[in-house]
């Protein structure tokens, strides 16, 4: 549309635009049929499932409105898994973001040659993706009852861990299990962020008296902040709604909020169908949150890393 | 400040390589302890001549085909028409395709199984083959977000809008800007996103489950629920085919600088 | 009052030397410009007086202490970069502030040391805004601000005006030397501008290579090069070929003309040079030295006339001052240009 106007406008020589012309007596349903397979696929696919659950929360079985469902969700066996899901998601983003931004860091101030950085960021965005079953199943045998850890602890050191109370498959466990792909996914996120620090401010704060730490305090996280937030809330959103990691680590034991999802959907075990609709919603919601919160951060942080 | 913190550098790096090759370790090494008192790759015999292990396995690699087929088949031919003729759609389209990122998994399987049961328009669920396409779809779903990002980038990077149009002013037809133009400039793009849905479906756990598919993942759970030493030879198994997908990406991604730079 | 000295300053970066036997005593409120082109080692030598570099080996002496065992934060030196670098996150009043808050100084103390600074600079009113928010020239100004807020003794510049227009280049480093002035601050300044160097320098030092090829006030580099390399890196220079016929009394034939520069020489063939202005049109007492030449390009610049010439093989530059009755000669003219001897350098190899 902008092409055959600007051409009107511009062009001295009235040269034959062929396409333009004829296109122009019926443009819209041409152009907007090309997109028709993507959104019919992502409206049947991924819109109306979501939606319908949204609404669900807010019917009864016989469809009419109601709070009922989000009061439903005031009951401890849902008030209950909420708080252990925002807990361990609190702890591993916390956790992630912290020990991913030593770590980036280390490799890209740190002043380690140059090929490890490229080398980290490779491992972390394959790390970043080894989540689920597999993962579970390597920190079993890493630090489960017969783990290789375990076993050399008890056999070289002579430390039980077991008797230290450490066990695996728990709270505790899990949020180590999950650090596996958190930290990866700050390092990678971070990265970017830890570059746009220009190397002459460091050096400016120096000369003017400060510290190392007085520099970090005063100019380079404040610099950072809105990067480290925003990353903050996607690794949340991240360890909320991961499912499969837990169901193989933890099983049924540790009662997330994914956990509990699954288990009314396989077999409605809080006698109420519409609950799961109204914890799935409060996970969207949640979720949703969270992910908000990223991008209005990242884009701020882009503003000043310029 | 010279010395000091480069210390404190490697210290924390040698710290994080130790997290992350410890597990990988451990899950070799318990892998190979089938047997009692010595190594062997018992774990991994008895896995493979598994025909559990071979059906939901190939099952499995058989979804992931499709979804690959469909997703390269739906995305990119969108990312090019939302590029060419509706650039100002393409932040709506972004935002759809991020959604899945938003979203958990079992939200969306929880909505396929609501929307599309046996007493639906749309009775999806109500047969095998029904659930199976309901599976290829949800997993094509899933990869969006990545299909979507490696394919739209690949298209920024040629910038097909003035490469079309030069093309058309030339004369060539709609099929030979497609198939000798744009198709083998984002080939590296596609493989990209291909490998990476591939890692996603082989290892893809809630959506198989949920909707009681024969897939490769409900099948490492039970295994993990069930025996001693199988899963971690499953896991060595299933890493491996994530670092080979990863590695073909790498791969794809630098020969297509190769063919850059050759321009 | 000698305050800073440099001896022996060596820096290697694995094998390559990029400083060699660097020597500069500098006085106490003196303004010192390193000068040289990129790669000849005049930043790392101002990077080793401020403390990010380490020497390979050599004294650096300030004020009587050896600094190079200390850290950049314990030099009490104000830093100006090429990049401004300028802290993001806070506002002109509180970059300013930086040192002083670094140092522990009081809140009422620091915001009237920044006022003061801020007037210093000119830009009293812009305090609370933030550096994205300032051109380029006022986040120089601001940089300088921070740099002596907190009472150094001494200041460096890295290329502090290399980053900006031309116009603001001229009144930011005259701006620049006149605080230094009053402040009477030691400052060494690197720049690959000669004519920044010339115009606000009390000595300067030229650089090539990693050596000083020569320290001198400005008068005296550029009027007495010490090296071929000095001669023509600073302002133009014109070269002509010249045999020597009578080595004792220094007589050269140029061309088919002799003349005697009075001063013994080595036989054989000979580079002489002098400077543009020093190359006057028409013939004159006390230039004896007359060359047949043809104008080629005349570029009026207003105050100067820059002519181009050439006589036989020679090309000249010219410059004339301007004078209203005087029109400027046109291409194509055919001129004598008369040169006195003893504006004649001789360049060594």
């Amino acid at each position: 549309m902008t092409d055959a106007t600007l051409a009107d406008t511009v062009a001295p020589t009235p040269q034959t635009a062929p396409a333009p012309r004829p296109r122009r007596a019926n443009p819209l349903p041409l152009k907007w049929l090309g997109v028709a397979p993507f959104m019919i696929f992502a409206l049947l696919f991924l819109i109306l499932p979501t939606i319908h659950i949204v609404l669900g929360a807010f019917q009864t079985p016989e469809g009419d409105f109601t709070l009922r469902n989000l009061q439903g969700l005031g009951v401890p066996q849902v008030v209950r898994p909420f708080m252990l899901s925002i807990k361990l998601s609190l702890l591993t983003a916390g956790l992630g973001c912290l020990i991913g931004l030593v770590i980036a860091a280390a490799v890209t101030k740190g002043g380690l040659p140059g090929w490890i950085r490229d080398a980290m960021l490779t491992f972390s965005g394959v790390a970043s993706n080894f989540a689920g079953v597999p993962l579970a199943f390597a920190f079993i045998a890493t630090l489960g009852r017969l783990g290789l850890i375990t076993v050399v602890l008890k056999e070289v050191f002579g430390i039980n861990l077991a008797a230290t109370g450490f066990n695996l498959i728990s709270f505790l466990g899990l949020t180590l299990t999950y650090l596996y792909f958190q930290i990866p996914l700050m390092i990678l996120i971070i990265t970017p962020a830890l570059d746009g620090l220009k190397r002459e401010w460091r050096e400016a704060a120096e000369i003017l008296g400060a510290s190392g730490s007085q520099y970090w305090r005063m100019v380079a996280l404040p610099v950072l902040w809105p990067s480290l937030l925003g990353t903050f809330a996607l690794l949340f959103a991240n360890s909320f709604g991961a499912v499969a990691t837990a169901m193989a680590l933890t099983g049924s034991s540790l009662s997330i909020v994914p956990i509990i999802l699954f288990a009314q959907i396989r077999g409605d075990v809080l006698q109420d169908p519409h609950l799961g609709y109204a914890i799935a919603f409060g996970m969207i919601v949640i979720t949703g949150i969270a992910n908000l919160v990223y991008i209005v951060l990242r884009t701020r942080a882009e503003k000043w890393i310029k | 400040m010279m010395g000091s913190p480069r210390f404190w550098s490697w210290a924390a790096l040698v710290a994080g390589l130790l997290y992350f090759f410890l597990p990988l370790v451990g899950m070799f090494e318990f892998s190979l302890r089938a047997r009692r008192g010595e190594y062997s790759f018992q774990a991994y015999t008895n896995v493979l001549s598994d025909p559990q292990f071979r059906d939901t396995f190939l099952y499995s690699v058989t979804v992931a085909l499709f979804t690959i087929v469909l997703g390269v088949l739906i995305v990119a031919p969108t990312a090019f028409w939302v590029r060419l003729k509706l650039p100002k759609l393409r932040p709506v389209i972004e935002f759809i395709t991020l959604l899945p990122l938003v979203i958990p998994p079992i939200v969306i399987v929880f909505g396929y199984i609501r929307l599309y049961n046996t007493s639906s328009w749309l009775p999806l669920t109500g047969t095998a083959f029904g659930t199976n396409l309901l599976l290829i779809f949800g997993y094509a779903t899933l990869a969006l977000p990545y299909m979507y990002r490696a394919v739209d980038t690949g298209l920024r990077t040629i910038d097909v809008a003035t490469l079309t149009e030069a093309a058309q002013s030339m004369g060539a037809s709609w099929f030979t800007i497609i198939t000798k133009l744009i198709l083998p400039n984002i080939l590296s793009a596609i493989l990209s996103g291909a490998f990476l849905t591939f890692a996603i479906v082989i290892g893809e756990y809630v959506f198989a489950a949920l909707l009681n598919r024969p897939a490769f993942g409900p099948y490492m759970v039970w295994m993990g629920g069930n025996k001693a030493y199988e899963p971690a030879a499953l896991a060595v198994i299933a890493f491996g085919i994530t670092w080979a997908c990863m590695g073909v990406i790498q791969l794809a991604t630098r020969l297509s600088r190769h063919n850059r730079v050759q321009r | 009052m000698d305050f800073l000295k440099i001896e022996h300053l060596e820096k290697s970066f694995g094998t390559t030397r990029v400083v060699k036997d660097f020597d500069l005593t500098i006085r106490k409120g003196e303004f010192v410009s390193l000068l040289g082109p990129s790669g000849c080692g005049k930043t790392t030598v101002l990077r080793m007086v401020a403390g990010f570099e380490t020497p390979s080996s050599g004294a650096i002496v300030i004020d009587g202490k050896d600094v190079v065992g200390l850290r950049p934060n314990q030099r009490n030196i104000g830093m100006v970069f090429q990049a401004y670098a300028l802290f993001p996150n806070l506002t002109v009043a509180e970059n300013v502030a930086f040192g002083l808050k670094v140092k522990g100084v009081g809140k009422d103390e620091r915001e009237a040391r920044v006022q003061e600074m801020l007037a210093m600079i000119g830009l009293p009113d812009l305090g609370a805004r933030y550096p994205f928010q300032l051109s380029g020239g006022q986040q120089q100004r601001v940089a300088l601000a921070r740099a002596l807020a907190i009472k150094p003794h001494v200041l460096l510049l890295d290329e502090p005006l290399s980053a900006l227009d031309a116009k603001i280049r001229v009144s930011l480093r005259t701006q620049i030397r006149e605080i230094q002035r009053e402040l009477q601050i030691t400052t060494i300044f690197v720049t690959h501008d000669q004519e920044e160097a010339l115009s606000i320098s009390d000595r300067i030092v030229v650089m090539n290579g990693g050596v000083a090829e020569q320290v001198g006030a400005p008068f005296e580099i550029y009027n007495r090069p010490a090296t071929r390399f000095v001669a023509q890196f600073v302002g133009t220079l014109n070269l002509i070929e010249a045999d020597v016929i009578a080595p004792e009394t220094g007589t050269v034939r140029i061309g088919t003309t002799e003349i005697s520069l009075g001063r013994p020489l080595k036989p054989g063939r000979v580079t002489l040079a002098c400077r543009p202005e020093a190359v006057s049109l028409g013939a004159a007492e006390g230039r004896p030295l007359v060359l047949h030449a043809e104008i080629g390009e005349v570029h009026f610049l207003g105050a100067v006339i820059r002519v181009q010439a050439r006589a036989g093989r020679t090309a000249l530059s010219l410059d004339t001052f301007n004078r209203p009755d005087t029109p400027p000669p046109s291409a194509g003219d055919k001129v004598q240009v008369s040169i006195s001897p003893a504006d004649l350098l001789v360049l060594e190899a």
